[in-house]
């Protein structure tokens, strides 16, 4: 029984990402799909002196199984974006060499929500020999997925992402693609990933997927407005503001600078007034640090620090975003009078 | 988004490092029916310098994770908000680095002093009022009253003598204290205890903290080492001569930063009586030892005075004064000397060890009229 319920919560999450069931592996989160797919695909690799590409904007997800890549001899080139936050298809191709086995590329990023030319840059890899994995955390039940049209070979997603349970995730494998295991045990989701499967949580990511699915045809559409409702307002109210990363993004997501602002202060005055946004990223203390995105986009330390991440979901409205656009004029406000370093308007 | 109520306008911001104290003050508060909201500084990263600390990631000490963990367990049981700070980088430039810089121009600094001056009560407190806080709180062992006849706000030692920390507070300014509560200053350390027991904090066992937070195991010249290493900085060589006050070369020494003044230990010299610093010469890279004798004096200057409870002076008062941490304040008369914020102060009796980079803290019984640094 739990058996039939698995493999129903697979072709439902299939159908969300236009994949054969038999396409996906049931992770624990974002993270484990992202190292399975890295460290997975490297290792089964034949070449030896092997390379990796990458960008600069990556989640520590993939970042952090880059490094270690790198420590087991691994050679890994981490491209940048532009201002714009978007990375070029012909940089990818510029940092390709003859032995890199593997391009990961997400397909929008956590921070600013900027999409990245996934399709183009996947036939750019594949023409060299390399294989494509995108990280689609921050796609995958926001926007439409279809793996085969992005022709990506590795794709991860995230089932909290789209209000699924947390703990719970996929990796999509195209067929053919090899992949070794990196964790050891039973032969559990075709010997790729062992250990019990979290059958409830494959259950409630598949109804979220399927409630997702239902609503992609408007939803995005209908976060688009309020978001760009939040950034005109606040952009509007707030002198010295601006939007980091200008190209065509993931609808809910939008990241605005406050200049001669600490965004920590910013985040702690916003929750005051029961609004959660978020700043640069924590540390495993908590305390936050300049986002590594902001400044692989080329902005000034302070300006990084000064930036905050707005995210949209399900359950904000137009009454909310507007409260929302009044706080952060009036935080902003509070703040600034005590900022040593803010001075004009 | 929204994902809980509002909390009330104007709430106390507690400084919360985790520990006993900060923990029983926002329990205080909190019992008195205030709105708070908690708040510990990341001020340095513990995870650096790891050669400081062989087994492993050093805990038990200021900002070290399960520190934070501990303040966030007091936050949740309070049931308050609660947030980590990153000051890493204002700490490292005006505590940090001028405390390496003090000890290699053969000064003693007080890096507590510096971070209660321009993070504690400066970067801090403004954070603090940038997110609608009215005041903060802190868990130092000292008083602040308001003397409505002059209009001051008057700083008096904690009522536990063993735990009083005013001799780091001398730099605070009165608008920083009109907007500072010390809910501690009026307990002793054992009632602050029994006073964690009462509000039930998970805190209420947790061992005493010890003296320079970043330093482990107060080796600080073994932490200045390891922080010139690790930033590849080659640092001036400070090895040098020990000589006597006669000028008679008594032995060698790895550097001046190793010694401070009165202390007797690490000298190495074989002498038919007891050794001390008398002063350390870093032009010279030369240590000068003495006899005990040596050490006394009587009078010496403070500068960058700073005035709590009274007035700037206009001529000689007497005062108790305070030369270190653990001195006993000493009957002197103080009078302004030539110079901005300087005062001469000259002690009824010669005092010993009267060290340059410390502070010299003026008392009237247990009111805090000042202070300075020492030249």
């Amino acid at each position: 029984m739990a058996r039939q319920r698995l493999e129903a919560a697979r072709r439902e999450v299939a159908t969300l990402l236009g994949c054969e069931p038999k396409e996906l592996v049931f992770t624990s989160g974002g993270t484990e799909a992202d190292n399975l797919a890295i460290l997975g695909s490297v290792l089964s690799h034949p070449a030896s002196g092997k390379h990796v590409v990458t960008t600069a904007i990556e989640h520590p997800a993939v970042l952090n199984p880059c490094r270690e890549l790198e420590r087991s001899g691994v050679a890994v080139s981490y491209v940048h974006p532009g201002p714009d936050g978007v990375v070029s298809s012909e940089d990818i191709r510029q940092a390709l060499r003859p032995e890199t086995a593997l391009v990961s590329v997400m397909h929008a990023n956590n921070e600013t929500g900027v999409l990245q030319p996934i399709a183009a840059i996947a036939e750019i890899a594949h023409r060299a020999g390399a294989l494509l994995h995108s990280d689609g955390v921050q796609a995958a039940g926001k926007i439409p997925v279809d793996v085969e049209a992005l022709g990506v070979d590795l794709y991860s997603i995230s089932g909290h992402k789209f209000y699924g349970t947390k703990g719970t995730g996929a990796l999509y494998v195209k067929t053919g693609t090899k992949l070794r295991p990196i964790q050891f045990g039973g032969k559990h989701e075709r010997e790729r990933r062992p250990g019990t499967e979290n059958v409830p949580g494959a259950i409630a990511m598949a109804k979220a997927a399927a409630i997702a699915r239902g609503t992609l045809p408007l939803e995005p559409s209908r976060l688009e407005a309020l978001r760009d409702r939040l950034e005109k307002g606040i952009l509007a109210r707030v002198p010295d503001t601006g939007v980091n990363g200008g190209a065509a993004r993931i609808p809910n997501t939008t990241n605005i600078y406050f200049d001669g602002l600490e965004g920590e202060a910013m985040v702690i005055s916003l929750d005051l007034k029961g609004f959660a946004v978020s700043s640069g990223s924590a540390c495993s203390s908590g305390a936050v640090e300049p986002s590594h995105v902001l400044l692989a986009m080329g902005l000034p330390v302070d300006r990084a620090r000064s930036s905050l991440r707005f995210s949209l979901g399900a359950s904000n409205n137009e009454q909310q975003v507007d409260a929302l656009i009044e706080a952060v004029a009036e935080s902003a406000a509070q703040l600034r009078k005590l900022s040593p370093t803010y001075t004009h308007a | 988004m929204p994902d809980r109520a509002p909390i009330a306008a104007a709430p106390i911001a507690v400084a919360m490092s985790g520990g006993v104290d900060s923990s029983v003050v926002a329990g205080l508060l909190q019992r008195a029916g205030h709105s708070i909201v908690g708040l510990t500084m990341q001020l340095w990263n513990q995870r650096r310098l790891p050669e400081l600390a062989p087994e492993g990631v050093p805990t038990g000490r200021c900002c070290s994770l399960d520190d934070v963990y501990d303040a966030r367990h007091v936050a949740q049981h309070l049931g308050i908000p609660y947030y980590v700070v990153n000051f890493e980088a204002g700490f490292e430039e005006q505590v940090v680095k001028p405390f390496i810089d003090d000890y290699l121009a053969g000064r003693t600094p007080i890096p507590c002093t510096l971070c209660n001056n321009f993070i504690k009560f400066d970067r801090f407190l403004d954070l603090a009022s940038g997110v609608g806080a009215s005041r903060i709180a802190t868990g130092h062992y000292a008083r602040i009253t308001f003397d409505e006849t002059t209009g001051r706000y008057h700083m008096r030692r904690g009522v536990d003598e063993s735990k009083d920390q005013t001799y780091f507070l001398f730099g605070l300014k009165q608008d920083q204290l009109a907007r500072t509560e010390f809910p501690l200053g009026g307990y002793t350390k054992p009632q602050v205890r029994e006073l964690a027991r009462d509000l039930g904090l998970p805190v209420a066992q947790k061992p005493d903290s010890q003296e320079i937070c970043f330093v482990p195991n107060g080796d600080y010249a073994a932490f200045i080492d390891a922080y010139f290493r690790e930033r590849g900085i080659a640092p001036e060589k400070t090895q040098g001569e020990i000589r006597d006050a006669q000028g008679k070369v008594l032995g060698e020494h790895a550097g001046v930063h190793h010694f401070t003044v009165g202390q007797r230990r690490g000298l190495r010299i074989a002498a038919g009586e007891p050794l001390y610093v008398i002063a350390t010469e870093p032009a010279s890279q030369r240590v000068i030892v003495g006899r005990n004798d040596e050490l006394l004096r009587a009078t010496l200057t403070a500068r960058d005075m700073n005035w709590i409870s009274i007035a700037a002076i206009q001529g000689p008062i007497r005062a108790q004064v305070k030369i270190r941490n653990k001195h006993a304040a000493a009957d002197a008369t103080v009078t302004p000397a030539s110079g901005p914020g300087r005062v001469e102060i000259r002690f009824d009796e010669p005092q010993r060890a009267v060290t340059p980079g410390q502070a010299a803290v003026l008392y009237s019984g247990d009111l805090v009229l000042g202070g300075g640094w020492i030249q």
